[in-house]
C-alpha cells in the first residue's frame, strides 16, 4: 500500500562527510561533459533497493565514512543499510544496534545515527518508498563538481530536510546474510598508452604494492609507490577517458578515475580496472595497500559475468 | 576513417582515427560519433569524441568488445547528413583581474599584450570537442606564436567563464574548476546550462567561435 504524505521527512541533525542521493547514474552524456556518477558501489546499491522492496533504480542516500544523523518525522517508515556500517536507532527508551542488510522501522521523533563505515567508504541508505527528490537526464545522482542532480547537486547539509515523497507502509522484516570481502589484488587490462613507459616501470606497476591516499574521492582514487618511468611523453592529445582508467601523471604515481571523473584528459593511460572489481576497488579506504594483477579480456568478461551472477543470486537470498 | 579499434578496458572501445589533430580528423570523428548516436545502438551507454579518438562505452551486461567491434567495423555512415555548425560570438571582458596570466604570457612570447588580444581575436576558431567538466569547448587553432604550455602546477581554482590558452587550443571554463590553462580573459556568457536538459551546451563539436573583446562595464551590464 503506497502513502502520498507530505509531512514525511528527515531532519538532518549531522550531515556526514560526503552524503548524497545516488541511483544508477546518467548515460549519453560523456560528449557533452558529464560523467556516469550513480553510487560508487553499484551491488550494495541494488542491495539496499531489494531489501526495501524499491525498483532496482530507486534513489538513495550514499555516504561516506562518517554517514549522517537524521531525525525522522512522521507515522513509520522501514529502511536498511547496506555496506560494512555501524549505526544506532535512538528511541524515546532505548537505543538499538542497527545491523546492515536488515530492516528496520523508524517511528516519529526517531533518530538514525549512522557512525561510521567500517575498514570501508561507501554505504547505503535506503526507506521503503521515494525521496522526493529531483531528477536531472533521468538521474538523481548527484554531482557536486557540476552542481547536478537531486538536491541542487550538492552534499546533504546540516539543519535541512530531507522530504519522503512516498512510502510503502508495509512492515518490512525482509533481511540478508552478507558480508563484504576485501580485495587487495586489483585486475587490470593493459591501457592505450601501456607502451609509453619502461620495461622497469610496466614491471613496477603489476608487481610492486601501492598505497591509497587521502586524495581520494568520488571523482578518482591517487595513489602512492614506485614511481612509473614514461619512456614518451608524459602527456597524451587529450581524448576521452571512462571509470577504472589508470593514468600516470608525469610524477609517476597512478591516478584511478572513479565515477564522477572528468571525461576528458590528458594523462598517458597504462591499466583499466575490471568491471568485476570496480565496486571493492571504491570501498578501499585511504592506507590501503593493493597490488595489480595483469588480465585479458576474455578472462574480465568472464569473471564480470560471475559477479553479476553472485549479485543476483544475492537478490534472491533476501528473505 | 578509423584506423585501428581496441578495448580500453572491459567495456568500452577505443576508435583510434590516427596521430594528426587537425579539423579534417575531426570532422570524421564527429561523424562516426553522430552516426553512432542516432543509430542506437544496443547497449551502448556513452560516446566521448575528441581530437581523434571516439571512444564508445557499453553496459558489459548488454554486449561485449568485440560484438561491438564489428557492429562499429561494418557501420554504414550516415551519407548525406551535412554536420550542422554554428557561428557563435563570445564577449570576453581582457581586464586585468580577468587576464590571470597575461603577464606571463606577454614575457614568454615576447610581445605585448596589445599584440596578443590582437592575434587571439583576430582569428575563427573550431570546436573540437567538448568537455573535462561539463560543457567546456576545445577550440582551434590559435595563431602559431600564441602555442603556451600548461602551468607546471594547475590552479585549484579557475573562476567561472575564465577562457584559458594551451598549446595550439582554447577553452572556457564553465564553472570554477582546477584547471592549468593560461588565464587571458572572462566571459559574462553562461556557456553550459544545466537546467536546458535537451541542449546544455551552448558550444556544440563542429561549431566556429568568434571572440570579441568587450569592456568591463560592458561586462558587467551583460547580464542585467
Amino acid at each position: 500500500m503506497k502513502n502520498t504524505m507530505t509531512k514525511y521527512y528527515f531532519e538532518v541533525i549531522r550531515s556526514g562527510i560526503n552524503t548524497t542521493f545516488q541511483d544508477l547514474g546518467r548515460k549519453h552524456l560523456y560528449h557533452i561533459g558529464i560523467p556516469f556518477s550513480g553510487a560508487m558501489d553499484n551491488r550494495n546499491f541494488i542491495l539496499a533497493n531489494a531489501i526495501a522492496g524499491n525498483k532496482e533504480n530507486t534513489p538513495v542516500i550514499e555516504f561516506a565514512y562518517q554517514g549522517p544523523l537524521l531525525k525522522f518525522r512522521g507515522e513509520k517508515v522501514n529502511f536498511n543499510i547496506t555496506g560494512n556500517v555501524n549505526f544506532k536507532i535512538i528511541k524515546k527508551q532505548n537505543q538499538i544496534e542497527g545491523n546492515c542488510y536488515k530492516n528496520y522501522i523508524l517511528e516519529d521523533g526517531d533518530e538514525l545515527d549512522i557512525i561510521s563505515t567500517n575498514k570501508s567508504v561507501y554505504g547505503y541508505l535506503a526507506i521503503s518508498g521515494n525521496f522526493d527528490v529531483k531528477f536531472q537526464w533521468n538521474s538523481c545522482s548527484v554531482n557536486t563538481k557540476a552542481n547536478i542532480g537531486a538536491n541542487d547537486g550538492k552534499k546533504i547539509e546540516k539543519d535541512q530536510l530531507i522530504n519522503i515523497l512516498d512510502i510503502d507502509s508495509e512492515n518490512s522484516k525482509k533481511s540478508l546474510e552478507y558480508i563484504n570481502t576485501k580485495i587487495e589484488n586489483i585486475r587490470v587490462i593493459k591501457g592505450t598508452n601501456f607502451d609509453y613507459f619502461s620495461t622497469e616501470g610496466k614491471k613496477i606497476f603489476f608487481e610492486k604494492e601501492y598505497t591509497v591516499t587521502k586524495l581520494t574521492d568520488r571523482m578518482g582514487m591517487r595513489l602512492e609507490g614506485c614511481k612509473i618511468e614514461n619512456i614518451v611523453d608524459t602527456n597524451i592529445k587529450s581524448e576521452g577517458i571512462i571509470k577504472g582508467v589508470i593514468q600516470i601523471p608525469a610524477d609517476g604515481n597512478p591516478i584511478i578515475m572513479l565515477s564522477d571523473h572528468g571525461t576528458i584528459g590528458g594523462y598517458p593511460k597504462i591499466g583499466v580496472v575490471i568491471s568485476a572489481d570496480y565496486d571493492k576497488l571504491v570501498q578501499l579506504p585511504p592506507g590501503s595497500k593493493i597490488k595489480f594483477q595483469e588480465i585479458e579480456l576474455a578472462d574480465a568478461e568472464l569473471l564480470f559475468k560471475f559477479y553479476q551472477m553472485e549479485t543476483k543470486n544475492l537478490v534472491l537470498k533476501i528473505k | 576513417m578509423i584506423k585501428n579499434i581496441s578495448n580500453l578496458g572491459d567495456a568500452a572501445l577505443y576508435c583510434d582515427f590516427g596521430r594528426e589533430v587537425n579539423q579534417e580528423i575531426n570532422s570524421e570523428v564527429i561523424k562516426y560519433f553522430k552516426s553512432i548516436k542516432e543509430k542506437k545502438i544496443e547497449g551502448i551507454t556513452n560516446l566521448t569524441p575528441s581530437y581523434n579518438k571516439l571512444i564508445i562505452s557499453f553496459d558489459l551486461k548488454l554486449t561485449n568488445f568485440n560484438n561491438l567491434k564489428k557492429i562499429i567495423e561494418n557501420l554504414e555512415l550516415n551519407k548525406i547528413e551535412k554536420t550542422e555548425s554554428n557561428k557563435i560570438t563570445i564577449p570576453i571582458c581582457c581586464d586585468k583581474e580577468f587576464a590571470l596570466d597575461i603577464k606571463r604570457l606577454e614575457k614568454k612570447f615576447n610581445i605585448s599584450k596589445t599584440k596578443i588580444y590582437e592575434k587571439f581575436f583576430s582569428k575563427e576558431y573550431f570546436c573540437y570537442m567538448t568537455g573535462f567538466i561539463a560543457g567546456l569547448p576545445f577550440l582551434g587553432d590559435l595563431d602559431q606564436s600564441l602555442k603556451s604550455k600548461r602551468l607546471e602546477t594547475p590552479r585549484v581554482k579557475i573562476p567561472k567563464g575564465s577562457v584559458g590558452l594551451a598549446e595550439q587550443f582554447c577553452n572556457i571554463y564553465t564553472f570554477e574548476s582546477p584547471g592549468g590553462w593560461n588565464i587571458i580573459g572572462n566571459t559574462p556568457v553562461n556557456i553550459f546550462d544545466k537546467t536546458n536538459e535537451l541542449k546544455p551546451n551552448l558550444i556544440n563539436p563542429g561549431d566556429s567561435v568568434v571572440f570579441e573583446q568587450i569592456s568591463k562595464s560592458e561586462y558587467e551590464k551583460y547580464n542585467d
